[in-house]
């Protein structure tokens, strides 16, 4: 075997995640791949609806089905294709050696058991026999969130505690099993600023003591550049561009990323109005032959609207999805 | 805990009040007269007069009820116009039979209606989901009496001989328990269907909720996310349905007792005011008043044991 370190710890390939409604199939994620090491931070970008979400629901293997389906691609977690796993044995990786953590603290803990129940019925989902020795669990993961006074308040319901608590109970519990991989939908979007950036140094403490991979959800590019090592940016459900987070800000090649980029609030420039990428995301059902952001690109051609750009490798990591790139600086 | 129970107490010493003055006034307004169903039909007006003097019913109706209050206080709900037996004793006699008709309905219909619920949500969209939904439906149009009648129909008298003709006994007793079961099953009948629906939405609401994705998420078992983490949610609202549900089960009462002939107090009551008992119907109108206080008492209980965010 290689160095562990160095293969990837999940590897997603050519994930296609289709929903099928009555309007049509609508492919919240179309051939969407990345990979993530031990140890290191995959930012997941792009605004709402671009398939982010389902990405990591389809890695958990949460995907609501029906309407959910997969339609193809393999998500490999130290290579093994999850998606071919018995629901056993799948369950005994959720929760276990891969935990998540979601964007909403205020209701994605069930109001009538106390927290520290919640944590316990994890742990005891995963080998913890004795019930006191798993509480014990409970309190030190509490303390290890820094959550005050965890010896009390592990007894708490949720309706007892902030946002923010909840924030961090969410992440004791994904985190009680010790997971190789923890996955965050947008962990600080529901939070206020201040706790937010608790929470990114929470969770950056935490990979650099137990060495788990982390893929971070989100939409904020502020986030990614503190706390990402890699990024994937997303666009109605395909990967539209792939680079070492230095890089990507230092020369982003696809027009959206440039987008995202120009619409973050300065503090060093004066403008009277925030900068906007025009239009809308299409609509997922819409089949579009070409590039599908093509309609909303300043730069798009005949070219970009009838044939689709593939994903090509532009530099070590690196890897853009667009019929213009590299862009030189002046378009941008 | 102990403050919500103080509180619900509390509550409901104006509502007895409220219950009491109704009783009264309804008597008031309800078309006899009093001394002349003591008297009897022939008695002589000088008669019908003397006892109307005796019961104080020529007394000022304010004057009446503060009287009516004084003997309530004290434990005093007079007399059984027909059968001179004190209404207390009267009373007495019949709410045990009652309590064992409605416990014995209970403890069959509402486990049986969340089951069905539960499943009904868990496969919803399939044949078993349509059968129940069509079961309830059926459970929440037919009248108590037609399935009443049904019971003692097939059950009774076709298929296998159970007997529907009053009380066999005591509860412990094989004839007791054999005699409960007609009944028990006409008056739980009406309660299934609202259970069983009541349960399957909220169910199928709960199920939607994040937290249930966090319980899979923690590699919990589908069992275990449904039993634990979409049942006892979704428990909360059907335990205040049954709350509700209980005032249409004592009106069931009166209905199935009366066709059982089951000698509780909704068969007295009935008794009581076909033949203008007025003091008896009284006392049944308190008794039910009260039960549908204690019952809504055990609700509020057993909502605060189910829901931490009630509790104080």
């Amino acid at each position: 075997m290689t160095d562990p370190t160095d293969a990837p710890l999940l590897e997603v390939r050519d994930l296609q995640v289709h929903f099928d409604t009555e309007g049509g199939t609508f492919r919240a994620v179309d051939g969407v791949s990345f990979s993530v090491r031990r140890g290191a931070t995959l930012g997941i970008v792009g605004e709402s609806g671009c398939g982010k979400s389902v990405t990591s629901l389809g890695v958990m293997r949460l995907i609501p089905r029906p309407p959910g389906r997969y339609a193809g691609g393999e998500v490999l977690f130290e290579g093994k294709d999850i998606l071919k796993l018995s629901e056993n044995e799948m369950r005994k990786l959720r929760g276990g050696r891969m935990g998540m953590i979601f964007q909403e603290p205020m209701t994605s803990l069930n109001p009538v058991y106390t927290i520290g129940d919640q944590i316990i019925e994890s742990l005891r989902a995963h080998g913890w026999k004795d019930k006191a020795k798993a509480r014990a669990r409970a309190i030190e993961m509490l303390d290890l969130v820094r959550l005050p006074s965890p010896e009390t308040r592990v007894d708490d319901f949720p309706h007892q505690l902030s946002g923010g608590q909840r924030q961090r109970v969410m992440i004791a519990l994904a985190l009680a099993n010790d997971p190789e991989l923890l996955i965050a939908d947008e962990p600080t979007t529901a939070l206020d600023v201040t706790i937010q950036a608790q929470i990114l140094e929470l969770m950056r403490d935490l990979r650099e003591r137990t060495g788990s991979a982390i893929v971070l959800i989100t939409h904020d590019l502020g986030v990614v550049a503190e706390t990402c090592d890699d990024v994937v940016v997303m666009y109605a459900g395909k990967v539209v561009e792939k680079a070492p987070v230095a890089d990507l800000f230092a020369s982003a090649q696809h027009p959206y990323t440039l987008g995202l980029m120009a619409a973050v609030p300065r503090l060093d420039a004066r403008t009277d109005r925030l900068e906007t990428i025009p239009g809308s995301v299409p609509p997922p059902y819409l089949q579009l032959p070409g590039c599908r952001f093509a309609g909303r690109c300043p730069l798009a051609t005949d070219h970009c609207r009838s044939a689709p750009p593939p994903l090509k490798e532009i530099g070590p990591g690196r890897a853009v999805a667009c019929w213009r790139a590299p862009i030189e600086e002046a378009a941008a | 805990m102990i403050s919500t129970i103080t509180d619900r107490l509390l509550l409901s010493i104006p509502v007895l009040f409220g219950v009491l003055l109704f009783g009264f006034l309804l008597l008031q307004l309800v078309p006899g007269d009093p001394a002349q169903v003591v008297a009897g039909p022939m008695a002589a007006p000088d008669v019908v007069e003397a006892i109307r003097v005796q019961m104080g019913l020529d007394q000022p109706m304010i004057y009446q009820f503060w009287a009516y209050l004084e003997r309530m206080a004290q434990g005093d709900m007079g007399r059984s116009m027909i059968s001179n037996k004190a209404v207390t004793e009267e009373l007495w006699s019949a709410i045990g039979p009652t309590v064992e008709l409605m416990v014995a309905c209970l403890f069959w219909s509402v486990p049986l209606g969340i089951a069905m619920g539960t499943l009904a949500a868990v496969l919803r969209g399939s044949l078993v989901d349509r059968f129940i939904m069509g079961l309830s439906v059926a459970g929440v149009s037919l009248p108590i009496f037609f399935i009443g009648l049904l019971a003692v129909q097939y059950f009774g008298v076709l298929w296998f001989q159970l007997p529907f003709i009053g009380r066999g006994g005591p509860l412990w007793s094989a004839e007791g328990l054999l005699h409960l079961i007609l009944p028990a099953v006409s008056l739980g009948a009406i309660m299934i269907g609202p259970v069983a629906r009541m349960t399957r939405s909220s169910v199928l609401e709960v199920l939607k909720l994040d937290h249930v994705r966090t319980a899979r998420a923690k590699g919990l078992t589908e069992t275990q996310v449904i039993l634990r983490h979409g049942l006892r949610n979704a428990l909360i609202p059907v335990v205040t349905l049954i709350g509700l549900q209980a005032g249409y089960l004592l009106g069931g009462a009166v209905v199935t007792e009366t066709i059982f002939s089951w000698p509780g107090i909704g068969r007295l009551t009935v008794g009581a005011i076909l033949s203008s008992d007025f003091t008896v119907a009284q006392g049944a109108i308190l008794v039910f008043a009260l039960a549908f206080i204690i019952i809504n008492l055990i609700v509020d209980i057993l909502y605060s044991l189910l829901d931490p965010r009630v509790r104080r």
